[in-house]
């Protein structure tokens, strides 16, 4: 089985370490990693608990491909009750550390309690131990991995840890592996902050064992990945021009929100596009762009690896940051500069390497400060109590604001609430671009009105992992719809909501499926896992998932009013492009959405469905 | 007739050396349509994936007879996907 079928529970309150089996038949109703940590952390929480209370679990997880020669095998994730949004938290990360975790013999490590005093856990294989973590807090995240690392005199123990956001409990703080992976969302750096867990050191030398099938494991995971180096988006696209290259593709189609969705097409989206990052400077005559770069296993290697100018403003005498690190993914891009209406390429990275050195995830970030700009052209905002003047455009009042939240200086601390909490305070609910509390990603709502429905009803606050619908509205993946028009989107919303869990819960990344289909990742699993893996089977699990969370967040008090979005993209129509004069049809689709899922008209899962699912 | 013609990702190459950034500002005669200026630029038809005019996508069957209007925006695609 691709399972360790061990897990470490770790009581942070009792600094005890205890190993506990895994509950095999939970495994087979919820296959691993999102699902399965779901499954526990909503067996073993109050769904009303407070987020960063004692109360509050937090699960590292891993799938049963996590560590295996599946391509993209290496993701993991962090399952929480989200400060950001009180609502399920499950964010996934790759590089090297699921992996490791694997090696070391866990198929998961759930946290309880909270510690009296900050610790790191140290985990070398069947040992585990809380340390002292006295030298670590106020670091880095880049300072505790390298520490940690000299400490063990080990430099292939793997790190994840939370910098000085989560220390701060910055409500969209990350966990961060690896120097420049995230599990990046909805606050669950500020959940482990709330313990008093700095970090968790990995090693593990004991591989993958008790693969069901090795031969035909070995022949599936060899087909899959071809179908991966074959295809174009996989194979060549993602490849040399990352996530970024969607930057001119959404706004060309008029769906690039911008200065905090007043606009859906940005004037200097061409300057901080992937094209961009590839073009070598005046300044220097290099481009910012180093190479790409890959996860564990993954035969894809998106990632960008990037080196800032030197002569910019912004590390001017700062040669820490001059050396090639984490480069801007589009995501990052979009929320760094055009939600704020910047077009510095260099300031973008600037912000990045910040947020990954101190963990924030810079899409909530980003969309916060185009709040704060916007509040700030209002006049609501002013310099004085900002500490900078900060009108949308601003590279420098980006720069520096990253710094002060980074770091929970000045009204840094009042960013670090997030938007949501922002705009409240300064009397303007209504400008704060979230949904369930989280901020918005890269898609408008008006020109991509899928995406609408996917922020709406996303379980962990607006997303775009959850459902990916531009892969089918704007991309043709796997076929072609109309971005502007409702028809059909909820029934492709929840298509994508199910398959997407599958993936999660896999331990594979989301970005093979681009190439793949369920149909590309059932092979594997079965050859993998023991029991039966069938496209059914794995179709069920998938829409359990998503009920199960479903559940969990009705129960923690969300009701069908927190589906919705925000006035502006519901009354303010799309000022240009192809969306010129349209608004979300959210409205319309919520009700169409409810039914295809088999939910009551108040979002609720029905007796028929619940019983149907088995949960 | 006047045309903005974008190329983008691995497909800048393919556009004439006047080019600014990933535009080009093309003359044409009318009735020029999506399929000719792809072939007169030599785009490999592979590589034309995502095709859009003024934002809209316009599908491959529809590319040989899709007559562009004075004043439009021509902007392609190779395969790609981001998240």
């Amino acid at each position: 089985m691709g399972w360790a079928r061990k897990i470490l529970r770790v009581n942070l309150t009792e600094g005890t370490c205890t190993s506990e089996p895994l509950n095999m038949q939970w495994a087979d109703e919820y296959l691993g990693s999102r699902g399965l940590a779901s499954k526990y952390l909503i067996s073993e929480i109050d769904p009303k608990v407070d987020p960063l209370s004692p109360e509050n679990k937090m699960i590292m997880s891993t799938g049963p491909l996590t560590g295996t020669m599946a391509s993209t095998g290496g993701r993991y994730t962090v399952v929480t009750k989200g400060p950001l949004t009180g609502a399920i938290a499950c964010s996934n990360s790759g590089g090297f550390f699921g992996a490791e975790m694997k090696f070391a013999g866990w198929d998961m490590i759930i946290f309880e309690g909270k510690s009296p005093k900050p610790v790191y856990l140290f985990v070398e294989n069947d040992r585990a131990e809380l340390r002292d973590a006295a030298h670590l807090w106020g670091k880095t995240c880049w300072e505790t991995e390298e520490t940690i690392k000299q400490q063990h005199q080990d430099p292939q123990i793997r790190v994840s840890s939370i910098g000085r956001a989560g220390e701060n409990q910055v409500l969209f703080a990350c966990v961060v592996n690896d120097l420049h992976r995230a599990a990046g969302r909805s606050g669950v750096g500020a959940v482990m902050g709330s313990k008093n867990l700095k970090a968790v050191a990995l090693r593990g030398t004991k591989g993958v064992g008790g693969i069901k099938d090795f031969k035909g494991f070995m022949a599936a995971t060899i087909a899959a990945k071809k179908v991966l180096a074959d295809n174009a988006v996989t194979g060549q696209g993602l490849p040399k021009y990352g996530t970024q290259v969607l930057m001119n593709v959404i706004n060309e189609i008029g769906s690039l929100p911008t200065r905090n969705h007043k606009d859906v097409q940005f004037e200097d989206a061409a300057k901080i596009s992937a094209e961009a990052m590839h073009e070598k400077r005046e300044s220097d005559g290099k481009s910012q762009l180093v190479t790409n770069a890959a996860c564990f296993g993954c035969t894809i290697a998106c990632g960008r690896i990037a080196e800032i100018d030197k002569g910019h403003f912004t590390v001017v005498n700062k040669p820490e940051y001059w050396g090639a690190s984490g480069g801007l993914e589009y995501e990052a891009a979009w929320a760094l500069g055009a939600a704020n209406g910047v077009g510095d390429l260099e300031a973008l990275q600037y912000a990045n390497l910040l947020c990954n050195e101190d963990g924030m995830d810079p899409i909530s970030f980003g969309a916060t400060i185009g709040a704060v700009m916007e509040l700030y052209e209002m006049g609501v905002l002013t310099k004085e109590q900002i500490g900078v003047d900060a009108p949308f455009g601003s590279a420098e009042a980006l720069a520096r604001l990253t710094e002060m939240t980074a770091h929970g200086e000045g009204f840094g601390v009042e960013i670090g609430q997030g938007s949501k909490r922002l705009c409240e305070k300064y009397g303007h609910p209504e400008l704060s671009m979230t949904v369930k509390g989280q901020e918005f990603p890269a898609y408008d709502a008006r020109g991509i009105q899928g995406m609408g429905l996917t922020y709406a009803t996303s379980n962990r606050g607006a997303c775009h992992l959850r459902s990916y619908t531009v892969a089918s509205e704007v991309l043709g993946i796997p076929v072609k719809t109309d971005p502007l028009v409702t028809e059909g989107k909820p029934e492709l919303v929840k298509a994508f909501q199910d398959a997407t869990a599958v993936f999660d819960s896999a331990g594979i990344c989301v970005f093979t499926s681009f190439a793949w289909t369920l149909a590309d990742v059932q092979p594997q699993l079965q050859a993998a896992c023991e029991g039966d893996w069938s496209m059914d089977k794995l179709n069920l699990v998938g829409e359990r998932i998503w009920n199960m969370e479903r559940q969990f967040n009705m129960a923690a008090g969300f009701t069908r009013k927190d589906d919705d979005l925000p006035p502006r993209l519901k009354t303010e129509p799309a000022k240009t492009g192809p969306a010129k004069g349209l608004v979300s049809g959210i409205d319309k689709m919520i009700p169409e959405y409810y039914q295809a899922r088999g939910w009551t008209p108040e979002g609720v899962p029905t007796e028929a469905t619940v019983a149907r699912l088995g949960l | 007739m006047k045309l903005k013609f974008k190329l983008f990702a691995s497909l800048v190459d393919y556009l004439p050396p006047e080019r600014k950034g990933n535009i080009v500002e093309l003359d044409l005669p009318a009735g020029t349509t999506i399929q000719s200026v792809i072939e007169q630029h030599q785009v490999p038809e592979r590589c034309a994936h995502l095709v859009l005019v003024n934002g809209r996508f316009i599908p491959p069957a529809e590319r040989p007879a899709h007559v562009l209007e004075d004043n439009d925006e021509l902007a392609i695609w190779p395969p790609v996907a981001g998240g």
